[in-house]
């Protein structure tokens, strides 16, 4: 970021952000938006508090289990779409209408089928991250060059050395860039389905400091999740550019 | 792991064989042909007329609608450890170094690091690729790359060496080096060698014998046994007659196919 021709490191436009947030806070024009200092507090509080760490630890199980899910169900079936004509035409359809279809609204019938708790959550998690993840991987196996294929054939490769050596590698970029927003799409899944639920771990606290206008709670506990989905796509985003020299050119 | 060397004065022999793709092109149409042993043999055509088409079968990568390949009087089922293919797109795995590259072949075949590595290492020697063992495919030249994929080749110690246009994705400087490489190569090497090109120079510069394609369906139009002495002339034979008069007649016979 340049300002009157000096460079000046990017996270500044952060500062700047914040500081807006504090006047218009500052100015009491809203109760929802307490100035920002508040929400830091709010934020430092949370990180002392007891029930926060429950609903964190039950949060993140279930976001962890239903990543799980996804990533073991996503991969192999977008790599199966890929490799197999007929798995494609069988699975395409669903998994291109799940990927844009607005997931939240079958929550409540996942709620009758599966109960109030954590279970519905890792559903949803999964049910959120799973599609993205199959669609990239199915767009990275279908990318190989057919001469890579043909190479490890030509050079006797049994099935799982052509899948293990080859083909997951070469798919890689892709399926790293799934992976992402995968995750994305999966911290969304636990916060929504928790709200809709309502009563178990960040989803209860979001109701609890809503419905008692505590906003510099909310926001702080809004904050630590964006915080928190947008470190861990970096994460993957440092693995993605550990593969980019060869995405290019394969 | 080889099986019993069958010595036969022909180690390849192609019978009858056809291909017609999914959708009714037809590719090549009842070719018999006989590959010498330890001879480089080139398959010369129109473009699109189905010389890679039919490497693809020789290799076992392409099934045959009709006929059959024998490969030491073996029928073919698919590839096999007689057989190493040269990619036109040389068919590197990015992600790996030229060492792993170059052993991949004796990777997928179980042997140990070590020693694939030590075999890996004599033949990247070989090509002229000393020093970039730990290299990536997109730190290296196009003319390199081809290197890397002709010492993968050399690793699994086939008899046959099965080259599809390899030269064809590199300029023109390159191309003439890599052609003297090879023909050197080979005299340590011994080998036999298809080699498809669409450039009548190549052929008959590299080749004892040039097979004439024709037109799709292709069939085998013309055997020429081009005679020269590919070594001891180093080079000279552009400027051979002999050579300039085949150059000559292959084109004079090609010409014929182009619109």
């Amino acid at each position: 970021m340049t300002i009157f021709g000096k460079k000046i490191p990017m996270f500044f436009a952060l500062f700047i952000w914040m500081i807006v947030w504090e006047i218009i806070g500052r100015m009491e024009l809203l109760f929802l938006i307490p100035p920002f200092t508040k929400v830091l507090t709010g934020m430092w509080e949370l990180l002392g508090n007891g029930k926060f760490h429950a609903a964190l630890g039950i949060s993140f199980t279930s976001f962890l289990y239903g990543m799980g899910l996804a990533i073991v169900i996503g991969i192999p079936l977008g790599v199966l779409m890929g490799r197999i004509k007929l798995v494609d035409e069988l699975a395409g359809m669903w998994v291109n209408v799940f990927v844009s279809a607005p997931l939240s609204a079958v929550i409540p019938a996942l709620m009758v089928l599966l109960g109030f708790g954590q279970t519905t959550v890792i559903f949803t998690v999964m049910l959120f991250a799973v599609w993205i993840i199959t669609i990239d991987t199915r767009a990275g196996v279908k990318n190989i060059s057919p001469s890579l294929i043909e190479m490890s054939n030509s050079y006797g490769a049994g099935k799982w050395d052509l899948y293990s050596k080859v083909i997951f590698w070469a798919a890689l970029p892709e399926i790293l860039a799934g992976l992402r927003l995968g995750l994305i799409r999966g911290v969304r899944g636990v916060v929504v389905g928790q709200l809709l639920i309502a009563i178990v771990g960040l989803g209860e606290l979001f109701e609890l400091y809503s419905r008692n206008f505590l906003m510099d709670l909310f926001w702080a506990l809004v904050v630590l999740i964006f915080m928190f989905a947008y470190v861990i796509s970096e994460i993957v985003n440092h693995f993605e550019q550990k593969v980019e020299f060869y995405a290019g050119q394969r | 792991m080889q099986s019993q060397v069958v010595t036969t004065e022909h180690i390849i022999e192609v019978k009858g064989i056809s291909k017609t793709y999914d959708g009714g092109v037809e590719a090549i149409k009842n070719i018999d042909l006989q590959i010498p042993r330890g001879e480089l043999t080139t398959l010369l055509g129109p473009s699109g007329c189905g010389k890679t088409t039919l490497l693809k079968i020789i290799a076992g990568l392409l099934p045959p609608s009709g006929g059959e390949v024998l490969i030491n009087n073996k029928p073919v089922h698919g590839p096999g450890p007689e057989r190493a293919f040269v990619f036109q797109d040389f068919a590197l795995l990015p992600w790996a170094t030229v060492l792993r590259n170059v052993s991949f072949g004796l990777e997928l075949r179980k042997m140990p690091k070590a020693q694939r590595h030590e075999i890996a290492r004599k033949y990247i020697s070989e090509v002229g690729l000393d020093g970039f063992e730990n290299s990536y495919p997109h730190e290296l030249s196009g003319g390199m790359r081809q290197r890397v994929g002709l010492a993968r080749a050399l690793t699994v110690d086939s008899d046959i060496l099965l080259m599809d246009e390899p030269f064809a994705s590199v300029d023109e400087q390159t191309r003439r080096k890599l052609q003297d490489d090879l023909l050197k190569l080979l005299q340590i090497e011994k080998k036999t060698v298809i080699f498809v090109t669409h450039s009548i120079e190549e052929a008959v510069y590299v080749s004892d014998k040039v097979v004439l394609l024709g037109p799709r369906p292709s069939s085998v139009m013309k055997i020429i046994d081009t005679g020269l002495d590919h070594i001891k002339s180093d080079g000279d034979i552009r400027r051979d007659k002999h050579y300039l008069d085949l150059v000559e007649d292959l084109w004079l016979i090609l010409k014929q196919y182009l619109t």
